[in-house]
């Protein structure tokens, strides 16, 4: 479905320094039986966030207010383990619109570009700079430009540059999706399919 | 340039390419299931339009279903709307269902190559990201998410930027008591959970080749545990073989002609790989896994690294031990156990049953022992039954559960206690995987077995007979 367009996107950020962050802590796999799409953001982390009685485990960092923002900055190998698009739309539906780490799973990426995510990779050196930041003072703000295609830490002007296909690209600036793109191109695809038997 | 394996399947389905961007690529088959497709078909609901090529799709309930009482109404009041959502769904868009009950119902990754929907030189995708099983044909096979189910399901296309190629090769001969699951976990330990992330993986060498078919569905299951998208297997006499007569498989002269072109799916010698990996076979000891993701795995005789020995961040490292309640140099051999898993898409066809029943023959489960032993498909129930092997289980007092998914995800009622440590020959030992708190030891179904019968890890060579190896 069509999302919001990404433009460029000013925010405190969320740090959550740990590595190999997978799918089933993202989202376990016991709240995915929603046959909508709604109320996944209730249980982003359910399990790092909320003891089993249901009440916030005070120590993390979702429920530490001097933490909030539209970004979650995160350690490297973020989102490996399952295809489930409900982690990123837990992401999107808790608030976050960007996602920072210096490594990402490939299928999360996948599925934060497609609902409007943006995934930001960043060298092993600057992540440790936003952590940094973020550790000295929690309001501490990053700019992130998706028409230049940069990550700045606003307080001290340090800056990255990041990758993105410019398919993509324009489509998130644009607020575009694949099946737009292609259902106008559903005449190539029939053709394709009367020379490709089952 | 001479072209891999990957190259051929990938370049002949690309329907369109944008510069600077991803490929548009045909998808030969859609496999569908309870829990990642009904946003898809709200959003095709949505936009107006039908599955463009249902003879294309196949859908089954595998994810969030109960392993006992099929018969009756599913209790669990959101997993019953799943279902009806996908029976719903699919005789509105007339996609054959193999609902709870269907004499072709099981997991999603199991029931493909079972009735021949799964060929080589296809590409197969699904909302799930373990899909890669499917490689083991020499197909490109490999997890989507919800928004690409939509795709498919609107227009039988996704959209994706080629991935790099590696390949893996393991040569020689395996020990005693090495499986196709010790293989793939040696591997995902020295490549880590994201070593392969951005590749496609082509397994090559002796032990893939003297492979079964189940053994290299097993293989190429756990390519995304090294963070690939997918990993596969050149077909050959035994892909072949495998797949004659099958349900949905070509017949006649179009089985000729499929086999003319299947012949030519392989790696030329002169292709390139953007990274290559050869590992020799008497390296690989049987598995186990001691940590919170499938890269933290060992042979089972040795300890846990020292957190400085390991690669990467020791604070990830320690949070992860201290989940297990281990300390690093612990022997995991001893260690007790509360529950034992055998099934999954990773390891629940009949040639695990098969091994699983040569160990705990003529012994007893452990009293401490919960074992929850739930085969991949009514065909695989079915095998179990009139090989005998139902009656070896029975004898050596275990019972077995109906089809799913079951505690590999814990989404029905299969859950592992918190605390409890589970022997699994699933395929994620994730905090909480198998239930809020649980503790999983990722393992093959021959250690699975030498758990259940012992109440503790234990070399399932030791109860091996000479005559086995």
């Amino acid at each position: 479905m069509a999302y919001d367009k990404f433009n460029i996107l000013k925010s405190s950020a969320v740090p959550l320094p740990i590595e190999n962050v997978d799918t089933d802590q993202i989202i376990p796999a016991r709240f995915l039986k929603a046959t909508e799409r709604k109320g996944f953001g209730d249980n982003l982390f359910r399990d790092w966030r909320y003891n089993t009685d249901d009440t916030p485990k005070e120590h993390f960092v979702l429920n530490n207010p001097i933490y909030s923002g539209k970004i979650l900055v995160g350690g490297k190998n973020f989102g490996s383990g399952s295809s489930r698009e409900h982690a990123a739309w837990a992401v999107y539906d808790y608030g976050f619109r960007c996602v920072v780490s210096s490594f990402f799973a490939d299928i999360f990426r996948g599925n934060c570009l497609n609902i409007g995510v943006l995934p930001v990779q960043v060298s092993a050196e600057f992540l440790d700079k936003i952590f940094k930041a973020m550790e000295n003072n929690p309001n501490s703000e990053l700019e992130v430009s998706l028409p230049e295609q940069t990550i700045t830490i606003l307080e001290t002007g340090e800056s990255e540059s990041f990758a993105i296909n410019d398919y993509k690209k324009e489509n998130m600036l644009n607020g575009f999706d694949d099946i737009d793109f292609l259902l106008n191109i559903k005449n190539n695809i029939e053709k394709y399919a009367e020379n490709t038997p089952l | 340039m001479s072209k891999t394996l990957f190259d051929k399947v990938w370049d002949s389905h690309v329907v369109q390419r944008i510069e600077n961007g991803p490929d548009v690529l045909f998808i030969d088959r859609h496999l569908v299931h309870e829990v990642t497709s009904p946003v898809a078909f709200l959003g095709l609901k949505n936009r107006g339009i039908k599955v463009l090529y249902p003879e294309r799709t196949f859908a089954t309930a595998d994810h969030n279903t109960p392993t006992r009482n099929q018969h009756l109404p599913v209790k669990d009041k959101l997993s019953a709307n799943q279902l009806k959502a996908l029976e719903e769904n699919s005789n509105a868009h007339n996609i054959p269902y193999w609902g709870l009950g269907h004499e072709k119902n099981g997991i999603v990754h199991v029931i493909g190559p079972e009735n021949g929907i799964t060929v080589p030189g296809a590409t197969i995708v699904c909302g799930d990201s373990h899909t890669s099983t499917h490689g083991a044909f020499g197909a490109i096979a490999f997890g989507i998410g919800t928004s690409e189910v939509e795709m498919v399901l609107s227009t039988q296309c996704i959209m994706q930027p080629k991935p790099k190629s590696m390949r893996i090769n393991v040569n020689g001969t395996l020990n005693k008591a090495v499986t196709p699951k010790d293989v793939a976990l040696f591997i995902i330990s020295k490549l880590t959970t994201s070593g392969a992330t951005g590749y496609f993986v082509e397994y090559a060498g002796d032990v893939f080749r003297n492979m079964s078919m189940e053994g290299r569905m097993t293989v190429c299951n756990l390519s995304i545990e090294m963070g690939a998208r997918g990993g596969m297997i050149a077909p050959d006499e035994k892909t072949f073989d495998y797949i004659e007569g099958r349900e949905y498989a070509p017949k006649g002269a179009a089985w000729y002609k499929a086999m003319t072109y299947w012949e030519t799916l392989y790696s030329e010698d002169d292709a390139s790989f953007d990274k290559e990996l050869t590992f020799e076979a008497s390296e690989i000891e049987p598995m186990i896994t001691y940590g919170t993701n499938p890269g933290m795995g060992m042979g089972i005789k040795n300890d846990i690294p020292q957190a400085e020995a390991v690669e990467g961040g020791a604070a990830t490292y320690k949070k992860s031990l201290a989940y297990m309640a281990f300390n690093e140099g612990d022997a995991m051999i001893g260690k007790p156990i509360d529950f034992v898993f055998l099934g999954s898409c990773t390891n629940g066809r009949i040639e695990d049953f098969r091994a699983f029943a040569s160990i705990i023959k003529g012994r007893r489960k452990a009293d401490n022992v919960t074992a929850w032993l739930v085969p991949g498909s009514h065909r695989v129930e079915e095998a179990i039954k009139n090989e005998g092997i139902l009656d070896i289980l029975h004898q050596a007092g275990f019972e077995l559960r109906e089809p799913g998914c079951s505690a590999c995800l814990a989404m029905n009622d299969d859950k592992i206690p918190a605390g409890k440590y589970a022997v699994s020959t699933s395929n994620r030992n994730f905090e909480g995987r198998q239930g809020p708190g649980s503790r999983t030891l990722l393992a093959s179904p021959l250690v699975a077995a030498a758990a259940a019968v012992t109440g503790k890890v234990t070399d399932p060579r030791e109860l091996m007979e000479d005559v086995l190896a």
